[in-house]
């Protein structure tokens, strides 16, 4: 048997590996394109009409119409706009903060760093949706505080790699080299240490905003997200579900939006990841 | 291995009690919770003396370590939509999780330890399309599969039952789908273990040794991968155990992760409490063991521990 001739090489194919990259990069530029053109046209994602209720995916309605005659296609893409702009927006500030928490808590070690990562444990302990509904029970729901709570479920993993490099730049000679000649520790964590996290950290941050756009969908579809008459991917579902059987293209083409924009962002951040790897 | 056991217990612990503080502080952050329970038109001494029954009038730190100690006692208050011993109804929901937990996991692995092997024994085309089929179940959001599941066995077919606990049948469709996300990573995880024990010494020897490739698949290759695939396998039944509020409430599933859902929604705040202090304790329980089985499962590991 040539079983050892057969033997996969760690990466898949590096060919198809690029291939699923540019599928990627290719697929996200439609969305967005899509999300971005869809602006000018409001009137159609609020717009109701009672003689076209449930109707199935035809010319006029590419994918249907919803309970109250809505083009389903519209609010998709205006969900689609909504959940990206959510999920970037809370990854930034996850990300912004996860950086700096780990950053001082590896350059300045001891008490503060121990309790810096006994925190984000704890933090990381509870799952994500679950953390995500218990503060949103208390804070209640709306743009803003599910944009903080977003955000909260992401900086721990920021957090944690931040600090771990962290550990290995500040024994750098030019960090050592900045410090002797007086430079402040906040000067040094600014130019010296944080721009040296940023490769890694967009590996992580895009792979983040896949995770921000499902946990989004996942509130929105529970209820706790994005409230009608806005639309949402999530919410989108949620009503889909209600309607199964009458109308199943409601909750068809939402979930085939979710499915595609997740994995595009998931293949670019793979490809990202490939090209940091290959550097090292 | 004494030594190692007593701190990482300690660990534990710590992370344990910050965990509590972080629920408390949470739990505080929607102010007096006094308002809510007054009946309407009530008394300014009504209200002192509720705000004194509850404690509220302490320090914060004082109120703080009254939670811990009931806590610890497994008093987490009374439910207010149900008026029962919050505990003892969380825990009755948790027994139903711990099944369907279970079946997703024992799915994930019946499909995705072969799956990993096949990928990483074959190579080539074989692996490029299992990697395929991993990525695109990472994308798949497990509330649509669930509703695309239901569309077709329950709406279209008719063959399985789509909600609630009523019969076997019905645990199907919601284990399916909270069996995805493990299943990407166990077979992941399965594929590069197992590219990492190929090209070993010993592996050459069985080869040498004229052994058919099946046993040496089976007995030399698999058996060597093994640890890290438990390793993953035993962090992912700890948040299926813990996170699977939104396929329980898909399909009614009289979960902990539904019951969550149904007291956020009716202002139950001592069962959420209860609930993300259970979840968070039964993933830093089994972090905490599968960190032990490491240990105990792979002798290399002690020895660089010693060095």
């Amino acid at each position: 048997m040539a079983l050892r001739a057969q033997v996969a090489t760690e990466p898949a194919l590096p060919r198809r590996r690029h291939v699923r990259f540019w599928f990627g990069i290719g697929m996200l530029a439609i969305l967005v394109c899509a999300a971005l053109l869809s602006l000018p046209f409001n009137s159609a994602v609020y717009g109701q009409d009672i003689t076209a209720r449930l109707v199935g995916p035809s010319v006029g309605h590419l994918f249907g119409t919803d309970s109250l005659g809505r083009d389903v296609l519209a609010r998709t893409i205006a969900g689609l706009r909504i959940s990206l702009e959510i999920s970037l927006v809370s990854v930034l500030i996850g990300c912004g903060c996860g950086l700096l928490i780990g950053a001082i808590s590896g350059y300045y070690g001891g008490v503060l760093d121990a309790l810096l990562m006994r925190v984000t444990d704890a933090v990381l302990a509870v799952p994500v949706v679950l953390l995500a509904i218990s503060v949103i029970a208390v804070v209640g729901g709306g743009l803003v505080n599910l944009i903080a709570v977003i955000a909260l479920t992401q900086w721990m993993l920021y957090a944690r790699t931040a600090r771990g490099e962290t550990l290995v730049i500040k024994r750098e000679p030019y960090v050592i080299a900045a410090r002797s000649l007086g430079a402040k520790d906040s000067h040094i964590i600014v130019t010296h240490v944080l721009p040296q996290l940023l490769p890694t950290t967009l590996v992580l941050a895009t792979l983040g905003v896949s995770e921000a756009v499902l946990l989004e969908a996942g509130l929105s579809f529970l209820g706790l997200g994005i409230q009608p008459p806005d639309p949402s991917l999530g919410s989108l579902l949620a009503e889909g579900q209600q309607y199964i059987v009458r109308a199943p293209w409601l909750a068809i083409f939402p979930g085939v939006v979710i499915f595609l924009v997740v994995l595009a962002i998931n293949s670019c951040g793979d490809g990202f990841r490939t090209v940091l790897d290959r550097k090292r | 291995m004494f030594r190692f056991l007593i701190s990482r217990l300690a660990q534990a612990v710590v992370v344990l009690i910050v965990l509590s503080a972080i629920i408390f502080i949470i739990s505080r952050l929607s102010g007096s919770p006094v308002d809510i329970m007054l009946p309407q038109g009530a008394t300014p001494a009504q209200r002192d003396a509720l705000i004194h029954r509850l404690q509220l009038d302490r320090p914060a730190w004082q109120q703080y370590l009254a939670f811990l100690k009931d806590a610890v006692r497994g008093d987490f208050g009374v439910s207010s939509r149900f008026h029962t011993d919050t505990l003892s109804l969380v825990l009755s929901r948790f027994g139903n999780t711990v099944l369907l937990a279970l079946s997703a996991i024992i799915i994930a692995i019946v499909v995705g330890v072969p799956l990993g092997t096949w990928a990483a024994i074959r190579g080539g085309r074989v692996d490029s399309y299992i990697s395929t089929i991993t990525a695109s179940a990472q994308a798949m959001p497990s509330f649509w599969l669930a509703i695309l599941l239901i569309l077709v066995f329950g709406v279209v077919w008719r063959l399985l039952p789509i909600s609630q606990f009523q019969s076997w049948s019905a645990l199907i469709l919601p284990a399916v789908s909270l069996s995805v996300l493990p299943f990407v990573t166990i077979t992941r995880v399965t594929r590069s273990s197992i590219l990492s024990v190929v090209p070993q010494h010993y592996i050459d020897t069985a080869y040498a040794k004229g052994l058919p490739g099946r046993v040496i698949v089976v007995k030399h290759i698999l058996r060597n991968a093994m640890i890290p695939i438990l390793t993953v396998t035993g962090l992912m039944l700890g948040s299926a155990l813990s996170g699977a509020v939104i396929t329980e409430t898909v399909f009614a599933w009289p979960g902990m992760g539904a019951l969550a859902v149904e007291a956020i929604q009716s202002r139950d705040y001592s069962v959420v409490q209860c609930i993300a202090m259970l979840a968070g304790l039964v993933i830093i329980v089994v972090n905490l063991l599968v960190d032990i089985s490491y240990r105990l499962l792979d002798p290399r590991t002690r020895i660089a521990a010693r060095e």
